[in-house]
């Protein structure tokens, strides 16, 4: 195994993780603020991903597309918002994951209805084309490398946005007092839809630059929405900060060891049945992980409130 | 002298640079009303929360009825005859008075133990609960849900609940909260008569029924008791004055 | 009011009878697939029974119960499959073969889920609120990848069933035979389910859901009280995945997957939540639904979503709620 295989598997792991970061922020920013547990949110990501190949077909640029897929999780994410989910901020969890199961069957089949059933692929933008060479031989997708500068690139932006401007206090303030921030005189409804709509632009955003990755298809989002919940119980419902750590931690955990577990196995077993236990218990790593941490700190890395 | 019923020795909690709680040396004895009061923030429900096993002290030791008693669950010190009411009335909102008195009376012979016989048809239960109710004045009220009864119904069944339990020593939250002066007055009564039954560490803001009941007192400020004793001397002493009654006044 | 039904319990007694007049007419009809529409019926509201014990009497909001539905199906599908092949599921430490005794299946099944939801129950348990939907809905994805792991027992493509399972008395493969043994299911489940609910342990249980603290400063420890509900829980809908597997003569990952949880969820709030018997209307009314509106339109999963989406914001008593007036406390 060489050093160039090391850190391409170290990469891919990191570029999964900040991926999975796009779609956890959403989450857990909803959740923190609102209080509300969003299942409907893979749903966005599958729209930004839609149409980010749509437009991008459409218009010939990958970059009108993923604008455009941006944008249209957003005002998706705002629609839904202002018709169904304001409804739900004052009901329990049960009506709440309900709804937006009932949302994903809708938004679904809507999507499957103007799009067709059909996969959509999309193609590597020529700016970001090619790879970029590792030592030891090999190369790297620059795209890839694009993924992970622009998660990371969101995570500080997030980091300024909470940490620094009206909007972020805003957003402090209502994870500490809902009713100290209405009193203020803040439009607490607007305030909670854009902050939805923000969440589901980034989930739109991930779904977009996925797109590129794998095919773009109903239901694409259903696997990721999971792996963001194993994500923000793991970080800590409502922590930024936790979303990302676990995130990477995810992502990093997942990748690595559907790689090196069968290998490991393969050092102990025949080769099949190296494969075959490597592989199963690799799927299931990061749930172990989980259930690890869980028992270690039931209220994941760095609670909220408490 | 008797062995405590509830002894608390160094008993320290802190939140951060905030001590809530700061070596509490704390005695209650079979037979009396030990009064616990000190202004907001001195720390009784931190306090309270450890004796009753919600937080975990981070240092000293809680003995009950002689038994060390830190490590023990929440319903592990109820078992061992530790009752308690709630400052926030804190019941099973959905059955009828009845129903909560029933399940605590459930829970003091078998717990959860159980799962064929209706609980309803159980005569015996029933006839029970009845007469616990009865011991507040709520038999008549045994029917209706937990949602319709008032504020001072609800109170009286939180102090049934407890008594369901045959406490060997009752933790009462601040039961007079918004009971009137006429609420008052009865449970006072009522607790008067109960002390022979069960030693009770009272918790309460009001200073008239405190001083008629408690045979001690202990004043708590900042997380640390300053005085304690007999209520003539709580009521003569400068230290408390200063910190706690002078405040009220 | 002399006579002592209540209208809650002339609307259960009605959809007994219902369920049960439906198949035999339409065998009496000669039109099987209506015979195996109710069969589906009776195993998708036993799943349902089993999840309104945790979810309705209980409070504890599983997002995970495929996994033990479909761990049910796997064990009557590894089991047939072993004894098709005539081959040892397990050689060390003792033999463990395959069988299609359905009584032998049965026990397996209530013993395998009971520990898994034991394993599942013990961690998830730790935790509430969002964290508990979340992290049950987590581990019964972490089953289904394994189950796709697995390529003996078929892996993404799944298991068919080539044995159908043998009653000691009476040939299972006849479709009213099959339907009454889901019948008799449904209502054990239903009684043992009623039972549970009005006994001491119900009345915990209850209590649990409605203050945990309350119930904790009573000396009953809530910790034991949901895990066992849970357990309980768990394979009751573990025995109707066991019945739905032998039903289709196949077992997959789609069995253990995520809209599976939400489905049987849908049918416990369709019917109305702590309504013993609304899990049966809520599955009545999805497979109608299902069988109807998707022979019309292929946009019916739109439709569920709707009616769904407009049960949870505008009729929270479901069916039941609807037929027999609002929930009444006792």
């Amino acid at each position: 195994m060489s050093l160039a295989f090391l850190i391409e598997q170290l990469l891919n792991g990191l570029q999964f993780g900040v991926m999975l970061f796009l779609m956890a922020a959403g989450l857990t920013l909803v959740f923190g603020v609102m209080g509300l547990i969003n299942l409907a949110h893979g749903s966005l990501f599958m729209i930004g991903a839609f149409f980010c190949s749509w437009i991008g077909e459409v218009s010939g640029s990958f970059w009108v597309g993923l604008g455009g897929g941006l944008l249209a999780a957003a005002l998706a994410g705002a629609v839904i918002e202002i018709v169904v989910i304001r409804r739900l901020y004052d009901r329990d969890h049960l009506d709440q994951v309900l709804a937006t199961f009932a949302l994903i069957l809708i938004l679904s089949e809507v999507t499957r209805w103007i799009f067709g059933d059909q996969p959509l692929y999309l193609d590597v933008p020529p700016l970001l084309a090619g790879a970029l060479p590792l030592p030891g031989g090999g190369g790297y997708p620059i795209y890839r490398l694009a993924i992970i500068v622009v998660g990371l690139a969101t995570a500080y932006g997030l980091y300024l946005l909470i940490t620094r401007t009206r909007l972020g206090m805003r957003i402090r303030a209502g994870e500490s007092d809902r009713e100290m921030i209405g009193a203020l005189g803040v439009d607490i409804r607007t305030l909670y839809t854009a902050i939805f709509a923000l969440g589901a632009a980034l989930a739109g955003l991930a779904g977009g630059m996925v797109g590129v990755l794998q095919s773009v298809q109903v239901g694409m989002g259903e696997p990721v929405l999971i792996l963001a919940f194993v994500v923000i119980v793991i970080g800590g419902i409502g922590s930024v900060k936790g979303a990302l750590v676990g995130s990477i931690l995810v992502g990093l955990t997942d990748t690595l060891g559907r790689v090196f577990l069968p290998r490991l196995f393969a050092l102990m077993l025949p080769t099949a049945e190296a494969t075959a236990v490597g592989s199963a218990l690799a799927s299931v790593t990061i749930y172990l992980l989980m259930a690890a941490i869980l028992v270690w700190r039931p209220r994941g890395l760095f609670p909220v409130g408490a | 002298m008797a062995e405590p019923l509830l002894e608390l020795n160094g008993l320290s909690k802190s939140f951060g640079a905030l001590k809530a709680c700061d070596g509490v040396d704390l005695t209650l004895l079979p037979g009396e009303i030990h009064a616990l009061i000190g202004p907001n923030g001195a720390g009784k429900s931190t306090l309270i929360a450890q004796v009753a096993g919600w937080l975990r002290p981070d240092a000293g030791a809680i003995s009950l009825l002689g038994q060390p008693a830190v490590h023990l669950s929440v319903a592990a010190r109820a078992r061992r005859g530790l009752g308690r009411t709630f400052q926030i009335s804190s019941l099973a909102s959905e059955f009828s008075a009845l129903g909560n008195v029933r399940l605590a009376l459930q829970a003091r012979e078998r717990g959860a133990f159980g799962f064929w016989s209706p609980v309803r048809k159980d005569r015996r239960l029933r006839e029970e609960a009845l007469a616990v109710l009865a011991r507040v004045g709520l038999e008549e009220r045994a029917e209706v849900p937990v949602t319709t009864l008032s504020h001072g119904e609800r109170r009286l069944l939180e102090v049934a609940l407890a008594l369901a339990l045959r406490p060997k020593l009752l933790l009462l939250d601040e039961p007079m909260a918004g009971l009137g002066p006429e609420g008052t007055r009865a449970l006072t009564a009522f607790l008067r008569t109960l002390k022979a039954e069960a030693g009770i560490l009272l918790v309460e803001h009001d200073m008239d029924a405190v001083f008629a009941l408690a045979d001690r007192i202990s004043v708590l400020v900042y997380g640390r008791i300053i005085a304690s004793g007999p209520p003539e001397e709580i009521r003569r002493s400068a230290a408390v004055r200063e910190a706690y009654l002078g405040d009220a006044a | 009011m002399t006579n002592g039904l209540s209208r809650e319990q002339v609307v259960n007694g009605s959809l007994l009878a219902l369920l049960l007049a439906a198949p035999l007419i339409a065998a009496a009809l000669d039109e099987p697939f209506y015979v195996s529409l109710a069969t589906r019926v009776a195993i998708l509201a036993l799943a349902g029974v089993g999840l309104n014990l945790a979810l309705g009497y209980g409070g504890m909001v599983s997002f995970g119960h495929a996994a033990f539905f479909g761990l049910g199906g796997y064990v009557a599908g590894i089991a047939a499959f072993h004894a098709f092949e005539e081959s040892a599921f397990l050689t060390w430490p003792f033999t463990i073969g395959g069988s299609d005794q359905l009584l032998v299946v049965w026990t397996v099944t209530a013993l395998v889920v009971a520990l898994v939801a034991l394993a599942i129950g013990a961690v998830s348990l730790r935790t509430s609120g969002v964290y508990f939907i979340m992290i049950t809905l987590a581990f019964a994805q972490m089953i289904y990848y394994l189950a796709i792991s697995l390529p003996t027992y078929g892996g993404e493509d799944g298991l068919s069933i080539y044995l159908r399972n043998q009653l000691p008395m009476g040939d299972s493969a006849e479709p009213l035979t099959f339907f009454f043994v889901c019948y008799g299911l449904l209502l054990l489940a239903l009684f043992v389910s009623a039972r549970l609910v009005a006994s001491r342990f119900g009345a915990a249980l209850q209590c649990a859901r409605m203050n945990e603290v309350r119930l904790a400063t009573l000396g009953i420890a809530p910790f034991p009280v949901k895990l066992t509900a849970f357990v309980l829980s768990a394979v009751i809908t573990g025995i109707a995945g066991a019945l739905f597997a032998d039903l289709n003569g196949f077992v997959g990952p789609s069995m253990l997957s995520w809209h599976r949880s939400g489905e049987i969820m849908i049918f416990v709030i369709l019917g109305g939540v702590g309504r013993l018997f609304g899990p049966l209307a809520g599955a009545a009314l999805f497979i109608l639904l299902e069988s109807f509106v998707g022979g019309f339109t292929d946009r019916w999963q739109l439709i569920l979503g709707a009616v769904l989406l407009a049960v949870v914001l505008f009729a929270r008593g479901g069916l039941i709620g609807l037929l027999a007036g609002k929930l009444r406390h006792g």
